[in-house]
Parts: C-alpha cells; sequence; structure tokens
C-alpha cells in the first residue's frame, strides 16, 4: 500500500543519473535520511521566515503529526484502528509533565514519554490483537473516554480538572537573546516529526513492515508461513502508540500544560478522521490531515465570523462547516485527500501522454 | 439492603435506556456494517423536536410520536443521501461520515436551540413508589421507560423473526447478492434498517432527557455520554444481536449503577472501560455474537 507511495519515493533513476543517485534509490535507509535532510532544511527555513504564529501552527501540526502518523501506520500496515489515540497522547504528554516538574532536561523526557507509552501500548496492543473491526473500535473508545478520568481519580498525581502546568523549554542561549519561544517550540516539535518519519518509514519499508502487511491481508496464510499474528499485531499497536505519546509530549511543551480537557474523545475522533481524510495508510496523507486538523478550525471560524449573523449561529458555524467538510472529502475522494491527489496526478500524465500520442501521430 | 435495591432498581432503568441505544447502533450495524456516531446527535434532533412540540401542543404524547416520526425520517433520509454513495468502499469511510453528521448535527442544534440546556417533562409522576415506610428509588415514569424499552425489543424480535420483511431484513444484512437475486430490495431493507434504528435512538432520547435520578438537560452536547454507553452495551452483547444489546444494556446499566453508588460517579467511565476489556478478552465477539471469534 504505501511501498508505491510516489510522492515519498525518490525519483526512479534515469539513465543520466549518478551512482550515488541509485544507491539511494535502493536503499530505504539512505532514501529516508535524504528525505528527513530535505525536509528537515525546508521547515528549518519555513519557521526562520513566518511569523511567531505561524511557528506555533507548524508545531501544533507536528505533534499532529506525529499521532496520526502512528496511527496511519497501524491502520495502512497492520489494519488495525484505534480510537484510542487520543489518550495514548495524553499518557506522553502527562509522562512529560512529571517529568519536566521533577527538573529533567528536554530530550530524555521525551524519550521517556515515548517509552512509558510504549509499555502502555503493549498489553493493549495484546488486548487489541485479539478483537477486530467495531469490537476493536469498541474497547479502544471506551480508553479514549476511560483513561482520562484517571486525573479525576488521582486529583493529587495528575493534577484533576486543571491538569499539570510545566515551565516551557527556553531555547539556548547561543541562538540569540531574541529568539522567540516560539520558533524554538515549532524546532522541537518538527525535530520529533521528523523522528517519527524517520522511523515509519524506515519500519513501513522493511520486512517487519512487509510481515505486518502480510498478516493485515491474510492471518492464516502470514500464520503458515511462520509470521507471530499476534504478535505483530501486538507490537504494531505498541509503536503506534509511541508515536502518539511523543505527540502528546510535544504537546505539553507547546501547551506548557497537560490537562484532561485537552484529551477528551474528540481529540481521538478528530485524528481517525485526520488519517482516513489525509489518505489511509499514507504518511503523506498523515502531512494532509495534520494540516487539515490545524487549518479547518481557523478557516473555518474566519468564514464564518465574516458574515454578520446572530450568536447563535455564528458560534456554531465553524463547527458546521467542519461536519460538512469531512462528509464533503468523503463523498468526492473515497480513498482520501491523499488518494485523490495521486489519481488527479495520473489522469493528468495519462492525458499529457494521450496528447502527445495524438500529435506525433499527426506528423 | 435498601440500598442495594434502589442502585439495582435505578440501575434497571438507566440500562433500558442503554438498551434502547444499543438496540439502534445494533440495527445499524445488522443492516449497513456502520457503526453509527450520529446517533447520539440524531436523537438529541428529535428530542429537541418533540419538545417544540409539547411546547407549542402541551400534549407529551404529541411530542412523543412527533419524535419517533421525525427519527423514522431522518434515518431514512440520512441513509438514502449520506451513507448510500459511501457503501461498497473502504470500510471506514461510512464512519468518518457518521461523525461529521456528528459535528454538523451538534452545530445545527446549537444554531436552532442555543447551548442552554432545557428541561424536558416527565410524563409519569418522578416520585419513588412507597414501600412499608420507605420511599423506593423507582418511580412510575422509570416503570414506564423499562415497559416501553421491552416493548420496542419485543416489537423488534417479532418483526425479525415472524413477518416477511423482517425475514427480508435479516436476508439483505446477511447475504445482500444472494437477497438481492432472490427479489428482495436490498437498498430498501438498508433505508428501513436505519430508519427503524433511528426510531429507537428517538425513543432512547425521549426517555434519557427526563430520567432521574439524573436527567439529561437538553442541549445540543448532552448526549454523548449516553451514545457511548449505548456502543459499550452494544458491543458487550455482540454487534449482531439485538437480545445481545438488551442484555447489555441492562448489564452495563446495573454495573455502573453500583460503581457510582458505592464508589463515586469519578470510577464511572474506568468502570465501563474494566468491564468492556474483561468481556472482550474473554469472549472478543461479545456475550452473543453469532459469529465464531477468531483465533490467534
Amino acid at each position: 500500500m504505501t511501498s508505491t507511495d510516489p510522492a515519498l519515493r525518490e525519483p526512479a533513476p534515469g539513465r543520466a543519473t549518478s551512482a550515488v543517485r541509485r544507491a539511494v534509490g535502493e536503499n530505504t535507509l539512505l532514501r529516508s535520511l535524504v528525505l528527513v535532510i530535505v525536509v528537515g532544511v525546508a521547515l528549518l527555513l519555513l519557521s526562520d521566515v513566518v511569523t511567531t504564529y505561524r511557528d506555533l501552527q507548524l508545531s501544533y501540526g507536528a505533534y499532529y503529526f506525529c499521532a496520526l502518523a502512528g496511527l496511519t501506520m497501524l491502520a495502512g500496515t497492520s489494519g488495525q484502528i484505534s480510537l484510542g489515540h487520543g489518550a495514548l497522547m495524553a499518557v506522553g504528554a502527562y509522562t512529560v509533565a512529571k517529568l519536566r516538574n521533577t527538573g529533567w532536561p528536554l530530550v530524555p523526557e521525551l524519550a521517556a514519554a515515548v517509552v512509558v507509552t510504549l509499555i502502555v501500548g503493549i498489553p493493549m496492543g495484546a488486548a487489541a490483537s485479539r478483537l477486530r473491526g467495531p469490537y476493536l473500535a469498541g474497547a479502544t473508545l471506551a480508553l479514549a473516554v476511560g483513561l482520562p478520568a484517571l486525573a479525576d481519580k488521582f486529583p493529587s498525581f495528575f493534577g484533576g480538572e486543571n491538569g499539570l502546568s510545566v515551565n516551557p523549554s527556553t531555547p539556548p542561549a547561543s541562538l540569540g537573546a531574541n529568539f522567540p519561544l516560539e520558533r524554538w517550540e515549532a524546532w522541537i516539535a518538527c525535530a520529533g516529526a521528523l523522528i517519527v518519519l524517520f522511523a515509519l518509514y524506515n519500519l513501513m519499508h522493511s520486512g517487519l513492515g512487509r510481515s505486518m502487511r502480510a498478516v493485515r491481508d491474510d492471518e492464516i496464510a502470514a500464520g503458515l508461513a511462520g509470521l507471530r499474528v499476534g504478535r505483530m499485531q501486538t507490537l504494531a499497536f505498541a509503536i503506534s502508540a509511541a508515536c502518539a505519546g511523543l505527540g502528546g509530549g510535544v504537546f505539553t511543551l507547546v501547551y506548557q500544560s497537560a490537562a484532561p480537557g485537552s484529551f477528551q474523545l474528540q481529540l481521538s475522533l478528530y485524528l481517525l478522521a485526520g488519517v482516513v481524510i489525509g489518505g489511509l495508510g499514507s504518511l503523506v496523507g498523515a502531512v494532509w490531515g495534520a494540516a487539515l486538523l490545524v487549518f479547518l478550525p481557523n478557516w473555518s471560524t474566519d468564514l464564518a465570523n465574516s458574515f454578520s449573523l446572530s450568536t447563535n449561529v455564528s458560534h456554531n458555524l465553524p463547527l458546521a462547516i467542519y461536519g460538512v467538510v469531512l462528509i464533503a472529502v468523503m463523498l468526492v475522494w473515497p480513498s482520501g485527500i491523499q488518494g485523490g491527489v495521486r489519481a488527479l496526478s495520473r489522469s493528468r500524465s495519462r492525458r499529457l501522454r494521450g496528447a502527445g500520442a495524438r500529435s506525433s501521430a499527426q506528423t | 439492603m435498601t440500598r442495594f435495591l434502589d442502585l439495582t432498581l435505578s440501575g434497571i432503568s438507566t440500562g433500558a435506556v442503554y438498551a434502547a441505544v444499543a438496540l439502534a447502533l445494533v440495527l445499524i450495524w445488522r443492516a449497513t456494517r456502520v457503526v453509527n456516531f450520529a446517533q447520539g446527535a440524531m436523537l438529541m434532533i428529535t428530542t429537541f423536536i418533540a419538545l417544540a412540540v409539547i411546547n407549542a401542543t402541551g400534549s407529551y404524547w404529541l411530542g412523543f410520536v412527533a419524535a419517533l416520526l421525525s427519527g423514522l425520517v431522518l434515518g431514512a433520509v440520512v441513509e438514502r443521501v449520506l451513507i448510500r454513495p459511501v457503501e461498497g468502499g473502504p470500510p471506514l469511510n461510512p464512519v468518518i461520515v457518521t461523525l461529521g453528521l456528528y459535528t454538523l448535527l451538534v452545530a445545527v442544534g446549537g444554531m436552532i436551540w442555543g447551548n442552554t440546556p432545557r428541561s424536558f417533562p416527565a410524563p409519569f409522576s418522578l416520585r419513588g413508589y412507597r414501600v412499608g415506610g420507605t420511599t423506593l428509588l423507582f418511580t412510575p415514569n422509570d416503570t414506564f421507560i423499562v415497559l416501553i424499552v421491552l416493548a420496542l425489543a419485543l416489537g423488534l424480535a417479532v418483526l425479525f423473526r415472524a413477518t416477511p420483511i423482517g425475514l427480508q431484513m435479516r436476508a439483505a444484512a446477511f447475504r445482500p447478492e444472494v437477497a438481492r437475486l432472490l427479489g428482495v430490495r436490498v437498498g430498501r431493507m438498508f433505508t428501513l434498517g436505519w430508519a427503524l434504528a433511528a426510531v429507537a435512538g428517538a425513543l432512547a432520547g425521549v426517555l434519557v432527557a427526563a430520567a432521574p435520578p439524573s436527567p439529561t438537560p437538553l442541549s445540543p452536547n448532552a448526549f454523548d455520554p449516553i451514545l457511548i454507553s449505548g456502543f459499550v452495551a452494544a458491543v458487550l452483547g455482540g454487534l449482531d444481536s439485538p437480545p445481545g444489546a438488551v442484555i447489555g444494556g441492562l448489564v452495563l446499566g446495573l454495573a455502573l449503577s453500583y460503581v457510582s453508588g458505592y464508589e463515586g460517579s469519578t470510577l464511572v467511565p474506568l468502570a465501563a472501560l474494566a468491564i468492556l476489556v474483561i468481556v472482550l478478552m474473554v469472549r472478543p465477539t461479545g456475550l452473543f455474537a453469532a459469529t465464531r471469534e477468531r483465533r490467534v
């Protein structure tokens, strides 16, 4: 599914390309490194030219991408769905908040968020590997509702309704005294997103990813071929959980707080909507989904404010637009935005080829 | 002991409402293999319509009928207009459409009726029965709730088991191609399934909006928790089985009533999660599903 993702692939080596390009094209690790460096430099340049508000949006997009990429890997590679990734983000977020308040530095606390969510994800994945379709959806839905309730149950440890607030991570002095905090946070968030991109790109193009896809397509055949079906699914769920955990950790740093209100069921549902609308199973689709989750609420609010309407209508118009967009994308592009883009580029190249054939026939 | 009795009785009453929502989800799942996340928003709209009719006419029962009829129409329209085009595509697409519909309906509800919660009248007395000097936590209205949900479940059972249309609906749900070959209008059966489900949902909305001990004041977001409980109940019972939905609803209602009565209401979501996970670990397709469980 994702192995033929044209937008993530380096261009196929042509006749005139050097051996270096060919090596990059064939080696997944090299290809992903080039991809990460190119995207990283682009993000670095982007974060330097835009306003601090856009930097903030960039960090929102980056933490959404972490969770969405994990979810899309789970759905596309392992064939499982999860309505509980918002709760897994909460696990990462609270881990970072607790450790930050005890004075841990930046990188270890984010790494701890990944490890803790991975550990939480293993028993959940083991449970999930026994379930399918709506039953898996039901169990993970209950997780999304049940886990944030822990914060209410142990208010002294998790801070109750108000959650835990943390100090922001200040930019290092070497960047200058006037370096904006938002830009530094955007860098941290984008670094997290790039790590997720690198890890998942390699996973999905590795033998392990192939095994997971085999399990997804036919469990019995995969089992006969010697694959541990349950273990594969557990692993996929745990890795996907770890990505969501990193996203949650970044969330805490960007918002400087972790509170149960941020990780309600709506977040899990919007994450699911983001991956399906972006294009299930595609990392580029996760980028589309993240962009949608960041920009759509803003656009619809701006649009609603541009009309002069009664308060009841104008307060609810953004929500209505959001719902209409979800429905419309599914009706117009059943395989998500990335699927729509692929279909468009295919039909255009076919039309170009067709035009070329006609003109050569005329001469 | 009276406390236990009280908790049991109120558990049965809330469980009956969960059962109605679970029935709505099960009917849609059987018909079109879609988990309808918009159910909570749909029953919010029908309950608002009922309230408008009650306020205009002064009659509870006219409002009650209006809710059921508007549910019937809403369910059929949603299936025909929104779900039919995405059927046969990737399995998650109808789910996202229902999520979009949920968001849209909540927004529409807020636009028309505002976000201020409103109270909804109950048809019968909300004062508990008195037995030998103590007042039970069970009211004539609770009796009405339990009886009408039982009537709904029995009615559906008769429809599915004993009528030609029910046979056609079952055939369309289980083997659409074969049913179509044998002359069943499969699409029409799907629409009917959604319409019936929306009626069950509308019933649950009218009941829960007035149901003590925790009446849900009517507002656009008021029914989200009911949808989640109904979904958990449906999964508990096995999504394929209407009797399973009723039993799942009652089991969940009782269990959550005991938990909230003895341990406090903050534990309720966690308890729902624990119950669901334990049941699914033992029986991965719910308590009463006909399909074989998957072996790994």
